[in-house]
């Protein structure tokens, strides 16, 4: 199924734009949870609105997924997430990351 | 599968290994591997279906023989024209799912994005929570994409595990990984090499593997 990134009047404006700087939550609930353990606590920057998806961690459990909650792209820079990280210092990793994992970073102004 | 402790295995499948042969090894049955939960579950719902009449059992023999249709010569067309039309290769960057019905090309309805490579970018794509995989555009996904230590590594070391692939990235190149752990899949664009100047379509789609459109290598002229 496919999201689109055309939001109608039932659900959550995005809250982020491209630019913004966001962290990801530091939570560790049980369930169907589609964000990667390794960026957990880590701030990153919003590099596009992906989609606008109904939530799996509903959907998962025989619920309906609403309301649909966007998920943006979001680039963590190699070097700030793993120390040590050899590479390019622009080396990133582009994670699809729903809204409701995502507050702005301290400072977060872009 | 250790004969050792064959007595005390639940032998659900009712095997006798009280054959008393000599230790000749033998490929293990389908069957011998765990039967897991889901593996329960997606028999049980399939049977339901067919019993309730949603759809018969010949439909699901179509669909799985149909998807196993799906394989990476198709990714290697939509590369192949987009190397050579730039026009399509904006359309395939807006709409890969359109691009790709252009050339007749069904990649199915789950969105698809296109990651081009560029002069001083590689893109790589993963899962690190499964396996999601652009399944549709390039067929089944290789067992090393879907081990745990490509997932874990690749987004650690990425250019270790892409040198161990033989495929070296400068030091200055950026290096991009996409995790598509949510709705979208990916599928990477490679550059075109040096010396396929006047190339045919056809010849062009032939370099570019499915590694190529994971990421994890870059076309070659054959020739080399």
């Amino acid at each position: 199924m496919t999201g689109g990134t055309t939001p109608n009047s039932a659900e959550t404006r995005p809250r982020f734009a491209p630019g913004d700087r966001v962290r990801v939550r530091a939570a560790f609930p049980p369930g169907h949870i589609r964000t990667p353990f390794f960026v957990r606590g880590r701030e990153g920057k919003v590099e596009a609105l992906a989609a606008i998806h109904p939530n799996p961690e509903g959907l998962a459990y025989g619920g309906d997924g609403t309301p649909r909650r966007p998920v943006y792209r979001v680039a963590f820079r190699q070097a700030e997430l793993w120390e040590g990280y050899a590479g390019s210092p622009e080396d990133a990793t582009v994670v699809d990351i729903f809204e409701h994992w995502l507050e702005p970073a301290e400072g977060g102004a872009p | 599968m250790s004969g050792q402790d064959d007595h005390t295995h639940d032998h659900r499948h009712g095997h006798d290994h009280d054959h008393g042969h000599a230790p000749h090894p033998f490929q293990p049955d389908i069957e011998d591997g765990p039967i897991t939960e889901y593996m329960i579950l997606t028999r049980a719902i399939g049977e339901l279906m067919i019993e309730k009449g949603v759809f018969a059992a010949e439909d699901l023999r179509e669909k799985l023989e149909y998807m196993e249709t799906r394989n990476p010569s198709q990714g290697a067309r939509l590369v192949a024209r987009a190397w050579t039309d730039p026009a399509f290769a904006a359309r395939l960057e807006q709409d890969a799912l359109a691009a790709a019905k252009e050339l007749g090309i069904d990649a199915g309805v789950v969105e698809i994005r296109a990651l081009p490579d560029r002069p001083g970018l590689h893109n790589v794509i993963v899962c690190t929570l499964c396996s999601c995989y652009p399944v549709m555009l390039l067929g089944n996904s290789p067992d090393w994409y879907k081990s745990r230590e490509y997932r874990s590594r690749v987004v650690r070391e990425p250019r270790v595990v892409l040198a161990e692939f033989g495929t070296d990235i400068s030091p200055e190149t950026e290096f991009r990984v996409h995790d598509s752990t949510a709705e979208l899949r990916y599928f990477v664009i490679p550059e075109r090499p040096a010396g396929t100047e006047g190339w045919s379509e056809e010849q062009l789609a032939e370099i570019v593997t499915r590694d190529c459109m994971i990421g994890t290598a870059l076309p070659k002229l054959a020739m080399e």
